[in-house]
C-alpha cells in the first residue's frame, strides 16, 4: 500500500508540473500540447481515485474534443502569447485565496473510501425504498428518479451551463469572414435582378 | 514487480515531459505528446493489475484511442494550418 501511495505522489508531482509549465510557457502551440498531457495526467489520476466514469469524460473531452478546440482557436490567434509588461499580482492574490478556501472546505469531507461517511452509511437505504412512492410508481428507474426528480435542479443548471459553454465556443470560432460572404451571396441576385 | 513497472513508466513520462518543455521544434513536442500519451495507456494497466482491479482495461483502450484522433488532428493541423475543407497558407 505504501508503494502505491508512492506513486500517487509521483502523478500529483507529473500533474503540478505540466500545470506550471503551461502557465509558463510563451509558445501557444506547446501550451496546446501540454494541455493534452495535463488531460491524459488528471484522467489517470481520476481512475487511482476509483472514478472512471469521470476518467472517461476527461480523456474524452480534455485530451479530446478540447485539444482540437484550442488548435481551431489557435488558427485565428498568433502562436506566441503576448509578453507580460508587470507582475500581475491582483489575479496571484484572487488564485491563492481561492485555493486556501476550497484547501479549507475539504477539511471537513470525510476521507476517500472511509466506511463510516455519510454518502455509504444513510443515503442509499433511503433513496431506494422512497423512490417508488416518491415518483408515485410511475419511475421505476432509481437513477432516472435521482438524477431527474431528486436533483432535478441541479440537472437543469448543469445544462444551461453546458448550453450557454457550447453558444460562446460557436460564436469565437465563428469564422470572421463568413457573415460578409453570405450577404454578399445575398445580395448578388438582387443585383441581377436590377 | 508492478511497483518497479510503474515506477519505470513514471521516469518515462517525466522524460517525455521534458522533452516536451525543451523541444525546438514542434515534431519534438508532437511526438513527446504521442509517447506520453502511450506511457499513459501502459501505466493505467499496470496500475488496474497492481490494485486488482482489472475492469479499467477498458478506459485504457479508450486513451489509445484519443491519443490517435489527437495525434491525426494535431498533425493534420500543423500541415495545413485549419481542419476544414479549405486550407490556408501555413505561416511560420
Amino acid at each position: 500500500m505504501v508503494m502505491l501511495e508512492l506513486i500517487d505522489i509521483l502523478v500529483l508531482l507529473l500533474l503540478a508540473t505540466t500545470a506550471v509549465a503551461v502557465a509558463r510557457i510563451r509558445n501557444l502551440w506547446a501550451a496546446v500540447m501540454f494541455t493534452g498531457i495535463y488531460s491524459f495526467l488528471g484522467a489517470a489520476w481520476m481512475l487511482i481515485l476509483d472514478a472512471p466514469d469521470v476518467a472517461f469524460t476527461e480523456a474524452a473531452v480534455g485530451a479530446g474534443i478540447s485539444t482540437v478546440l484550442l488548435l481551431s482557436t489557435l488558427a485565428l490567434t498568433s502562436r506566441e502569447e503576448k509578453p507580460i509588461k508587470k507582475f500581475p499580482i491582483l489575479p496571484l492574490i484572487v488564485v491563492v485565496v481561492t485555493g486556501a478556501t476550497l484547501v479549507y472546505g475539504t477539511l471537513d469531507m470525510p476521507h476517500v473510501g472511509d466506511p463510516t461517511s455519510p454518502v455509504h452509511t444513510r443515503m442509499e437505504p433511503s433513496f431506494i425504498e422512497k423512490s417508488d412512492h416518491d415518483m408515485h410508481g410511475e419511475l421505476p428507474n432509481v437513477v432516472t428518479a435521482v438524477l431527474a426528480s431528486y436533483r432535478g435542479y441541479d440537472t437543469l443548471g448543469e445544462t444551461t451551463v453546458i448550453f450557454t459553454a457550447g453558444i460562446a465556443v460557436l460564436l469565437i470560432l465563428r469564422r470572421p469572414g463568413k457573415l460578409s460572404v453570405a450577404s454578399s451571396n445575398r445580395s448578388q441576385p438582387e443585383e441581377s435582378d436590377g | 514487480m508492478f511497483f518497479v513497472a510503474s515506477l519505470s513508466i513514471l521516469i518515462t513520462m517525466s522524460l517525455a515531459l521534458i522533452r516536451a518543455m525543451l523541444g525546438p521544434t514542434v515534431f519534438d513536442r508532437v511526438l513527446a505528446l504521442n509517447m506520453f500519451g502511450t506511457k499513459t495507456v501502459l501505466f493505467i494497466c499496470v496500475y488496474c493489475f497492481a490494485s486488482g482491479r482489472t475492469d479499467f482495461l477498458d478506459l485504457a483502450l479508450l486513451y489509445s484511442l484519443m491519443n490517435f484522433i489527437g495525434m491525426v488532428a494535431l498533425l493534420r493541423f500543423s500541415q495545413y494550418g485549419s481542419f476544414g475543407d479549405k486550407p490556408r497558407e501555413v505561416s511560420q
